[in-house]
């Protein structure tokens, strides 16, 4: 029961029945479209980049909570980052999913994300909470131009 | 009349090790059955006894070893026409599962009988393995594949059934038992629809047959297909039973040693059934396993499987029923004690997790069905799919799980 209180803490479950930034912005540079064809859980992210920097980061989709909470506190971490600082975050954010549950949780910049520790011990949930994070990162890679101009 | 007496379920449990194992540090509650099935001791015994003390491979060796070897598979491809109702072992070809079967008698037979114009004819409650297979077949061909309808229920559109399969129809390939829902169809009825018209019917019996005895001579199929990891036994290793004069006219599936009678570079000729469909050394421990998985199964008594799997699919339906928010993806008459339900506002794979953590083990997906699960408008739900070894505190340990979840999350 410990191991269920650790994944589904109270703000994973606070995101997944309210997410935010749960729209699709009046300004998309890039977006991409992102799919776990064992579940079907599927979500689009867009977002606005300006001289490098992640002006506005939205989302739309359905998925499980923690794919969804995922997703809702990706977007609130990341509006107003930079670019660099984003990657960074996503290192991070997989660090803390993929370190053997033994090891305490890696800290670093990850503030509230760090309630995904409990993820550790369902590893088949892995996929869940990175969904949002590759499928933002496809849509990084797609639209390489906001990148490299800076 | 005979009673038959009731399932001693205590002592049946005690010949399956796995059960002696916790989970989570909770007891093991095993409900995905329909995905696989835990193995009785006598399956792993089989297995190790060979390895350990009979290895050899097959129908190559002069020595003594191989002639045993050769002799027990051979014993085990007899057991399985047995089991099958089938007159000639020589019909049971041993493949690697039903996935396998079904591509080998969609590429083969299809090569041989498929051209532009013709029809295949499978449902919308197939499992992947009973379209994709149809659909390289027809592509290859230029065939074309119509599929018979489910209602709400869950259950075959029988006059839809009727108006498709039709003179252009060349075989007609369905699920048994839908590994989704549970529901045994009405494949008599089908199969009198198809033989109006001369037309084979292959039959996907990955999930049938470990809940009933199964005769393909009364049946009246063409073709039946299932795996041995779904009956009890090892993976790797599955039946294609086939009538001998289709298998006979169709060509291999794949070519190498065992499967021919001379080989040369002009023109090669090949063995017999079975041995055709057989290229390559095969899965020969699995073969053993799974005639030690039947004659296990077979030493139960099917009445008595049957009447405790009812039961417990009954207790399961009304306790489940009794949750608020659940909902059953389908209600057909005729139901494997198999189970799709979602509960409102929780994903299924939450709900998954939360019965993980129980040790309770269901699956959560989409079940290898995605046009079902669209039919039914839900990309995934929870399936709950019991054997004879589930006891009533199983069922209850499900339910209660579910209750979990849902405080977890409406909480």
């Amino acid at each position: 029961m410990n191991e269920l209180r650790d994944l589904y803490q109270e703000v994973i479950l606070d995101h997944s029945k309210r997410p935010r930034n749960f729209r699709k912005p009046e300004t998309v540079t890039a977006e991409a479209h992102g799919r776990n064809p064992l579940c079907g859980d599927t979500l689009t992210v867009f977002v606005d980049i300006e001289n490098g920097t992640i002006k506005d980061i939205a989302w739309e989709g359905h998925g499980c909570a923690i794919s969804t909470a995922s997703a809702s506190m990706m977007t609130e971490s990341l509006k107003g980052k930079t670019l660099a600082e984003g990657n960074n975050l996503f290192e991070w954010f997989h660090r803390l999913l993929t370190a053997p549950p033994d090891l305490g949780a890696p800290a670093g910049p990850l503030g509230k994300l760090a309630v995904f520790s409990g993820v550790r011990e369902f590893p088949v949930r892995v996929k869940c909470a990175t969904l949002a994070w590759h499928t933002l990162k496809a849509a990084l890679d797609r639209d390489a131009r906001p990148v490299s101009t800076e | 009349m005979k009673t038959v007496a009731p399932l001693d379920v205590v002592r049946v449990r005690r010949d399956f090790p796995i059960f002696e194992r916790a989970v989570r540090g909770k007891r093991l509650v095993y409900l995905d059955n329909a995905n696989s099935t835990q193995k009785p001791r006598v399956v792993l015994d089989a297995e190790r006894t060979f390895y350990e003390r009979g290895y050899a491979n097959i129908h190559r060796g002069v020595y003594l070893l191989s002639q045993e070897a050769t002799e027990a598979y051979d014993r085990a491809r007899a057991r399985v026409a047995g089991f099958l109702g089938a007159r000639n072992p020589a019909e049971v070809v041993f493949v690697r599962g039903t996935t396998e079967a079904i591509n080998l008698v969609a590429s083969s037979w299809g090569r041989a009988n498929l051209s532009a114009g013709d029809e295949v004819v499978v449902s919308e409650m197939e499992h992947h393995s009973g379209i994709v297979p149809w659909q390289l077949a027809c592509a290859a061909s230029g065939a074309r594949l119509r599929v018979i309808p489910v209602t709400d229920a869950g259950e075959l559109d029988l006059e839809a059934a009727a108006a498709i399969i039709g003179p252009k129809t060349k075989i007609v390939s369905l699920i048994h038992v839908s590994n989704a829902l549970g529901t045994i169809n009405p494949v008599d009825e089908i199969i009198a629809l198809a033989k109006r018209r001369g037309i084979p019917v292959l039959l996907d019996g990955a999930q049938a047959i470990s809940h009933g005895p199964i005769d393909v001579t009364a049946l009246g199929c063409d073709f039946y297909v299932f795996s041995g990891h779904k009956l009890f036994g090892p993976t790797g290793i599955g039946v294609l039973w086939g009538r001998a004069e289709l298998l006979d006219a169709m060509p291999p599936y794949q070519g190498g040693g065992n499967m021919i009678h001379t080989v040369t570079f002009e023109k090669t000729t090949y063995a017999p059934l079975p041995f055709k469909f057989e290229a390559g050394t095969v899965n020969i421990a699995g073969a053993l396993g799974l005639h030690a998985a039947i004659d296990y199964v077979d030493g139960l008594s099917w009445e008595a499987i049957r009447a405790h799997e009812g039961a417990l699919l009954a207790r399961a339906l009304d306790r489940l029923a009794a949750i608020p928010g659940l909902r059953f993806q389908g209600s057909p008459k005729h139901r494997a004690p198999v189970m799709s339900l979602t509960v409102d506002g929780i994903h299924p794979h939450d709900v998954g997790t939360v019965l993980d953590a129980e040790g309770v083990a269901v699956r959560a997906g989409h079940h290898c069905v995605q046009p079902l699960m669209a039919r039914f408008g839900v990309p995934a739900t929870v399936r709950a799919s019991l054997s004879f070894y589930n006891t009533a505190d199983d069922v209850e340990a499900l339910a209660a799980g579910i209750e979990k979840a849902i405080e977890v999350f409406r909480g």
